[in-house]
């Protein structure tokens, strides 16, 4: 891939979708240490809308998904300037607890990560964390039935979630994400360790999710951002400045994005000349 | 010689072949080595348990089972009961888990959980590690003339103030179960620590990260979410612990008060099985020294069916929560 000039990159028209912004996100600089490792994105995030993050290895997508619920945070030589903005409210505020983000803003990781407990204790965790006091067996199903994996786990909710197969923990762990009624889920490439069939049900569950959740959604798979997303942010890898520095390179509706990109990078990458 | 049947059907240029016949006798003689190696293992131990078995049996003949529920131990009379000692041994290692224990496991919270940086954590974990390297009769000698004087004001006022609590019943005698459990935990602390630390540093970033992701504090991460992953092993950590308090000797023949008498009361003296042996043995007849040996049969039984019992423990931990089979 050739770099491109930082002029282009800064260029590109910030989107600004059509509907409300839950997550207004302004990172122009973002450091792990010296390292710069992003720059110059600005990805707000829609309400009740998927917005996919593509882009190559490196590009920076994971980095900005956790800056927006202040994952980055356990990192401790991460910094970075610009805003988090989550309804009008800088996330990493002075007086901002991040735990709190986090209770709003769930996750779910690339790798499927269930706590070693029951399966009922996995779906229940978060409810009791947050003193849930209405009917928590009803929640547990409702959040199993969601992540399309009640019928595989009804019979053994005593069981450990750590002794499901890799796609079904993968489903807990968004039954787990999703039992507390998170505003803002994100995603951070959830289905790369999935088999055809599990990333299906998942893609499904995501369609399903935005009726009442926003959902921010990190994928390697050009196909996947297709199929469920409605907004799409393009990110890039700089090398001309000696390190990888991820960058926004074009966002739009997914649709644009795809049929009519307007950067020449994006163009070569959604047709696939380079991953 | 290694027959290849690939010979003919490869292609001209193929640089690859079979291992040599010298390869396949390395295999064969590492092999044999390291059977042997683990073999002579159960065979020692097979071995020792015959030779003390063997000079048990005339003890054995001669008590039955009255051996282990007899309180007394007299010589003269040819009467022998270790139940003191059993009991003695059992609390005292007992009290010494429970203190050990939750020392042990916090100091590994300490030091796994980001609390300190990394420099100190290490240079913590060898002051701790050091405590190991204390010889057993340093430790006796430290509960006698440090302990010991330290503990009376606190174990006075214990007995007079809380005296109705068994715990309490009785004056500190000097030496007695307290100094010795205490001592007993102290000796066990650097085994647990470092046992428990392995377990958590054994738990994979990504429960951290994920405990972190539901919007945890640290203390309900720690507490709710790294705990329980680490559990069979804070657990081997444990029953380790336990076993090396019960077969400990030298420091507690100097501060258990080598009593022969059952009581609740931390401050009264006791006896175990181990300072029994080592308190005797010098001064023993033929008679006694059977005795003894059988003594050394309850010992090593009730060291096999802790170390059982824990395991058993450990393999439902891991089946509960960690799901193997």
């Amino acid at each position: 891939m050739n770099a491109m000039p930082e002029a282009i990159a800064s260029d590109a028209a910030v989107f600004s979708p059509a509907g409300d912004v839950v997550i207004d996100c302004n990172l122009s600089k973002v450091f792990y240490g010296d390292f710069l490792a992003v720059r110059n994105s600005s990805v707000p995030i829609e309400k009740g809308k998927i917005t996919g993050f593509i882009g190559p290895s490196g590009c920076g997508k994971s980095t900005v998904l956790r800056s927006l619920n202040r994952m980055n945070d356990l990192i401790p030589i991460f910094r970075f300037e610009g805003h988090v903005k989550y309804h009008g409210q800088d996330i990493y505020g002075k007086k901002v607890d991040p735990v709190v983000v986090r209770r709003y803003i769930g996750m779910v990781f690339q790798q499927p990560n269930p706590f070693s407990m029951s399966i009922y204790d996995n779906v229940a965790f978060g409810l009791r964390l947050n003193r849930f006091k209405g009917d928590m067996d009803e929640r547990v199903q409702r959040a199993l039935e969601r992540a399309a994996i009640w019928k595989e786990v009804k019979d053994k909710l005593k069981n450990s979630g750590l002794s499901l197969s890799g796609g079904q923990q993968q489903r807990l762990c968004i039954a787990r994400a999703i039992a507390t009624e998170p505003d803002v889920l994100l995603m951070d490439e959830p289905c790369s360790a999935l088999d055809p069939i599990a990333t299906r049900q998942i893609e499904e569950l995501m369609l399903e999710l935005k009726e009442s959740y926003t959902v921010a959604l990190v994928t390697h798979n050009m196909q996947q951002a297709t199929r469920v997303a409605d907004t799409t942010a393009f990110f890039g890898v700089d090398i001309s400045q000696g390190g990888r520095t991820g960058y926004l390179v074009e966002m739009g509706v997914t649709r644009q994005i795809f049929e009519d990109p307007q950067e020449e990078l994006t163009k070569q990458y959604v047709a696939g000349e380079f991953s | 010689m290694a027959s290849n049947h690939f010979q003919n059907n490869a292609s001209a240029s193929t640089l690859s072949g079979p291992p040599s016949t010298g390869d396949y006798i390395t295999d064969s003689v590492f092999r044999a080595v390291a059977l042997t190696c683990a073999s002579l293992l159960i065979l020692l131990l097979a071995y020792i348990l015959w030779e003390i078995g063997g000079k048990a049996l005339p003890a054995f003949k001669e008590q039955g089972l009255g051996f282990i529920t007899g309180t007394t131990w007299n010589v003269n009379e040819g009467q022998f009961g270790v139940l003191p000692e059993i009991w003695g041994t059992l609390y005292s290692s007992l009290l010494a888990l429970i203190i050990g224990g939750i020392f042990g496991v916090t100091i590994a919270i300490f030091l796994t959980q980001d609390f300190l940086g990394n420099r100190f954590a290490a240079v913590f974990r060898t002051i701790v590690e050091l405590l190991a390297a204390i010889p057993s009769v340093v430790f006796g000698l430290w509960g006698i003339y440090v302990l010991i004087p330290l503990l009376r004001p606190a174990a006075d006022w214990l007995h007079e103030h809380l005296g109705f609590i068994p715990l309490f019943g009785t004056e500190l005698s000097g030496p007695g179960l307290a100094p010795a459990a205490l001592v007993l935990a102290i000796m066990i602390l650097p085994t647990v620590a470092a046992i428990s630390v392995d377990a958590f540093r054994r738990i994979p970033y990504k429960v951290k990260e994920a405990a972190f992701g539901m919007g945890t504090t640290r203390w309900e991460a720690i507490l709710k979410v790294m705990l329980p992953t680490a559990s069979s092993g804070l657990l081997a950590a444990l029953v380790l612990g336990f076993g090396r308090a019960l077969g400990e000797t030298m420091a507690l023949a100097m501060l258990i008060g080598n009593n022969n008498q059952i009581s609740l009361s931390l401050f009264a003296p006791a006896d175990t099985l181990a300072s029994l042996l080592a308190s005797n043995f010098p001064e023993a007849g033929a008679v006694e020294v059977q005795a003894l040996m059988y003594a050394a049969m309850v010992l090593l039984v009730i060291t096999f069916v802790v170390n059982v019992i824990g395991l058993a423990v450990q393999q439902y931990t891991m089946r509960k929560f960690e799901g193997k089979k």
